[in-house]
Order: C-alpha cells, then sequence, then structure tokens
C-alpha cells in the first residue's frame, strides 16, 4: 500500500484498514493508463480492447500530445516489438509481385514528410443516438491532432510498381484478435487509391517529433487523415494493393458504414444499403474553458476550440449563447496543412446573470454546418457531429 | 518343438515385425510434419495449453463486489453465467456500457458468434438474455439531454 501511495504521488487516508491486496477502486485502471502513458484523467471505456477518451478539455493543446491521445484499439496490443527486425510487405492483386522492406529501408529510401492531421474515430459521439447504437460509448473526445512524420504511401507504391486495376489499398497489422485465435484479424481496414495515392497520405514512423507510441501503432502505422480513423492501421505489417474494394475484417456491413437512403431511429436496413464512410463530417470542439466555468458578470469570456471536417477545410465557426436564437462569428484560423484541425477564439460577454450553455457551430467550405441535435440515427452510430456545448454560470 | 509351436512362434515373429513397421511408418510420418508441415504440430499442442491458461486466468481474477461495481456489473440472477461467458475475449466494460432490449442484446450475440468466433451459449442463453435485458436495458432520453455540470470558479 505504501508503493501504491507512492505511485500516486498522495498519501491515502486509512490504507492500513485496508485488507491486504485490496486496490481502491479506479486505482488499477490509473496504473494500467499510467503504463499505456496517458494523462490519469483520460477516460477509460474500455480496457480489453484499449480504448480510452479524452475529456475534451484536456485537448487544448493546438499539437496533440500523446499522453492526451484517445486510444481506440480492436485486438490485443502487440508485444515484444523489435522495431530493427520490422518489415513491411506490399501484396496483393495490383502490385507485379510481392516486395518487402525494412523498417530502416523504408526510412532511408525514401523522401519523409511531416504533417499535421486529424484522426477522429467513426464512432466519436455514438453515445449520444437514441436508441443506443452497440459499440463504446464514445463522448466528443475520440478524436485527436498529431504531427506525423513519415513516408508517403504514393512514393511506396510507385516503387512497389501498381497495375491499372488497382481500386483499394488495404492494411494488415500485428493486433491479434481478442479471441487469441491466430486465424482471426482484429482489424484490417483500407482506403480508396485515390486516397492511398493522396501526398498527406503517410506510412509513418513518428509522432509528435517521437517513436510513435505502443498504444498508437509502434512501429509502424497508415496514417490517412480526414478519414474515420479505423482507416489508420497501426502496427502496419502489410500492405495490400487490391482490384477491388479490400474485403478485410471490419469492411463488411455494418462496421464503418451508414445507410445511403435514410433509416428511422432503431430500424433495421439490408447490407445493400449501407456505404462505407470515407471524409467524416465537419465539427468543432470548444476545448477552453471546461464546462461548469463560474464567474462574476462584466468579465469577458475569452472561448477557443478547434474545428475540422473531414476531407474539407472549415469556412466559418460561430458561437450562440442564446441555444441557437442568434449567432456570432469566431476567428478562425486556417490550417498548417490540408486536413489539419483549425483553431478558432472569441471574446464573449455576457448581458445578465445566470445559467448559460456556450454552443459552438462549424461550416465546411461546401456550406454544410453541424447540426445541434444529433444526426441521422445510423445502425452502429457513426458520425455524430452534433454542435458541441460548455455550461457556464454568471453570478 | 512341435508344428503347433512353430507356427505359433511365426505368428508371434510376424506381429511383432508388423508392429515394428507400423512404427516406423509412424515415425517417419512425425519426421515429415514436423519437417513440412509444422504449423498442424502447433495447433495440435498449443490448443490444450492455452485453455489451461484461461482456465488459470478465471480462477485468478476475483470478481469481488469491489470489482463488480468499479466495472459497472450488478448482482442478480445470471450474473454468474454473464461473467464465465462474457469476460473472456473483451472487458465487463463492453456490456456494460450498453443498453438494449433483449432482441438487441440476442443480435449482439449473434454478431459475435457470427464473426467473432464467440461460442454457442446453449441453455444458458436464456439465463444471460435475462441478466443483460434486466439491468441493462434501453433508458428513454432525447437528442441532446441537460448538460451534466461540476461547476468551478474560474481563473
Amino acid at each position: 500500500m505504501a508503493s501504491l501511495s507512492a505511485a500516486l504521488g498522495t498519501e491515502i487516508v486509512f490504507a492500513g484498514n485496508f485488507p491486504t491486496g485490496y486496490v481502491p477502486v479506479g486505482l488499477a485502471e490509473q496504473d494500467s493508463l499510467k503504463s499505456l502513458g496517458k494523462d490519469p484523467a483520460l477516460k477509460v471505456l474500455n480496457d480489453r480492447p484499449w480504448n480510452v477518451e479524452t475529456p475534451i478539455h484536456l485537448l487544448d493543446d493546438k499539437v496533440t500530445p500523446a499522453e492526451k491521445m484517445f486510444v481506440r484499439n480492436n485486438g490485443l496490443l502487440p508485444e515484444n516489438i523489435d522495431a530493427s527486425a520490422w518489415t513491411l510487405a506490399v501484396q496483393g492483386e495490383s502490385v507485379p509481385e510481392e516486395k518487402n522492406y525494412t523498417l530502416a529501408e523504408l526510412k532511408s529510401k525514401f523522401r519523409q514528410y511531416t504533417y499535421q492531421l486529424t484522426l477522429e474515430c467513426g464512432g466519436n459521439g455514438r453515445g449520444e443516438f437514441y436508441p443506443p447504437a452497440e459499440g463504446n460509448q464514445w463522448g466528443q473526445g475520440a478524436v485527436s491532432c498529431a504531427l506525423w512524420t513519415g513516408i508517403r504511401l504514393s512514393d511506396l507504391l510507385r516503387d512497389a510498381g501498381v497495375k491499372k486495376d488497382a481500386v483499394y489499398v488495404g492494411y494488415y497489422g500485428a493486433d491479434a484478435h481478442l479471441s487469441g485465435d491466430p486465424k482471426k484479424e482484429s482489424i484490417s481496414r483500407g482506403i480508396p487509391i485515390e486516397k492511398a495515392m493522396q501526398e498527406e497520405t503517410l506510412i509513418a514512423f513518428q509522432m509528435n517529433g517521437k517513436d510513435i507510441p505502443l498504444a498508437h501503432g509502434h512501429p509502424l502505422r497508415l496514417v490517412a487523415g480526414g478519414y474515420p480513423a479505423s482507416v489508420s492501421g497501426k502496427w502496419l505489417k502489410t500492405i495490400a494493393v487490391r482490384n477491388k474494394v479490400h474485403d478485410g475484417s471490419k469492411m463488411e456491413s455494418p462496421s464503418y458504414r451508414v445507410p445511403i437512403e435514410p433509416v428511422e431511429p432503431g430500424e433495421r436496413t439490408s447490407d445493400d444499403n449501407m456505404r462505407i464512410i470515407e471524409s467524416m463530417p465537419v465539427k468543432s470542439i470548444i476545448t477552453f474553458p471546461k464546462s461548469g466555468a463560474e464567474f462574476p458578470l462584466g468579465r469577458t469570456l475569452d472561448i477557443r476550440g478547434h474545428a475540422w471536417a473531414g476531407e474539407e477545410s472549415v469556412s466559418k465557426v460561430s458561437y450562440s449563447i442564446d441555444f441557437g436564437v442568434t449567432w456570432q462569428a469566431c476567428t478562425l484560423e486556417k490550417p498548417v496543412n490540408r486536413f489539419a484541425w483549425q483553431h478558432f477564439q472569441a471574446q464573449i460577454k455576457f448581458p445578465k446573470k445566470g445559467y448559460y450553455e456556450v454552443w459552438a457551430m462549424a461550416t465546411d467550405d461546401k456550406g454544410r454546418s453541424q447540426p445541434m441535435v444529433v444526426p441521422g440515427w445510423n445502425p452502429k452510430g457513426y458520425l455524430n457531429n452534433a454542435c458541441h456545448r460548455i455550461a457556464v454560470k454568471v453570478s | 518343438m512341435g508344428q503347433e509351436e512353430i507356427r505359433k512362434l511365426l505368428l508371434t515373429i510376424t506381429s511383432l515385425g508388423v508392429l515394428m513397421l507400423g512404427l516406423i511408418v509412424m515415425a517417419i510420418a512425425l519426421v515429415l510434419t514436423v519437417q513440412f508441415q509444422p504449423k498442424w504440430l502447433e495447433s495440435w499442442f498449443s490448443q490444450p495449453e492455452k485453455k489451461e491458461v484461461l482456465l488459470a486466468e478465471e480462477t485468478e481474477e476475483e470478481w469481488t463486489s469491489e470489482r463488480l461495481e468499479e466495472v459497472g456489473l450488478v448482482e442478480g440472477e445470471g450474473l454468474q453465467l454473464v461473467l464465465a461467458n462474457c469476460t473472456n475475449c473483451h472487458s465487463a466494460k463492453l456490456v456494460t456500457q450498453n443498453r438494449f432490449t433483449r432482441e438487441g442484446w440476442l443480435q449482439v450475440i449473434r454478431w459475435m458468434q457470427e464473426t467473432q468466433g464467440f461460442w454457442d451459449l446453449g441453455q444458458n442463453e436464456e439465463a444471460i438474455l435475462d441478466y443483460l435485458s434486466t439491468h441493462f436495458a434501453p433508458e428513454p432520453r432525447g437528442r441532446r439531454m441537460p448538460l451534466e455540470v461540476e461547476w468551478y470558479s474560474l481563473e
């Protein structure tokens, strides 16, 4: 128990009264978070597989640091990774022959690029759908925007040779299926060939200037910003260039798919009526202040946050303190590069004392805005881009 | 030595010979398998081992009331079946985060059986569905709920 106190840096009152071997509720989880390199304030939705959400106010950094990055895993974390022996295979129907590259070769043979890329879980916001949709009940914190360094997937594909009939690029990683069955894949998704050939689509080996942390795909990860983060395959072992839509695990309906013709909440629909999610929709979060701020009348409230729009850019962010009756413009920065989130801020004066909610609404360059209510229900609860809001009290 | 005894002796020698031949053939087969199809043997030997590990883990994990509370499970009829069947591959939290009707829970079980290698629950399925649909049923709510707020003084 003393060592437990030491690890936590706090004294546990009445620790002497605890039965031997008893770990207080929540502490075991915090230890696990620490082993993942995560801020203890992150919320564990599930620890097998790891699914950890970031409270919105901890997403305030312009570049998301590793300790505040959400984790969405489908399988088990790979063990005993030896980066010096790591190889990447490029195979599939649409390459002339399989080619293998060591990690060192990838780093030395190809030019390296760094981009800041927004990765958002397709199920971010699922917890607000009703009737409930199956899966991790994410709030709004399954999003990050870190700096990724690596080589362009397009450079690798050109080196390996891609046939004209290529339509899709799938990935395979080293994470084992939850059942431990080696014949089962935990997840093996992919992207259309056009997305694969974009300049910003990377085979990355660094995140924020350091080796990618284990939970985020060490030592190699496919990173394709703007798409559901599940296409950015971790612990990357194989790139498969396909002459059809990739058919790995969780490419099948209803995973990462939404209805083509909208359905009534709770209604089941046929697989034919489901399409694969590509670009994520427009969205914004208020990262400062944390919801719940109390302050005196007369004080100007500075708010700030980030906005992103999948493959598009954000053209406008507005805020409302009267539940959408009126909207005011925020100052909005341009993205540092394509597929990076944009920062917004505003100064707000409140007319009188009382309870307020500050709502933010982003609009993309095609004129599409965030809905104030939860958008169209879908069987797996994807793409909830409803406006984020915080509560404040003027006293 | 009578003719009968010689016949017996010959018979013994012949059967011993056949046995030896059989052993030699099996040994060759084993060597060939090790050489060319080691995976057959791996799966043969590793599976029972794995089961033992699983069992060991099961007995190791103590479901104290604190531990149940931590993962959000509640005491009730069927709890032991849920612990035995629903916490082997994923953690209990994947169960307790979700809310479904009885039909919805059945769909989740079928999905796991069809795509994730989950086993047939047999007679236990009813009791498990009873537990899940009683304690983890959907709660009615609107499209945007009132915010849950922890107030603090802004510096």
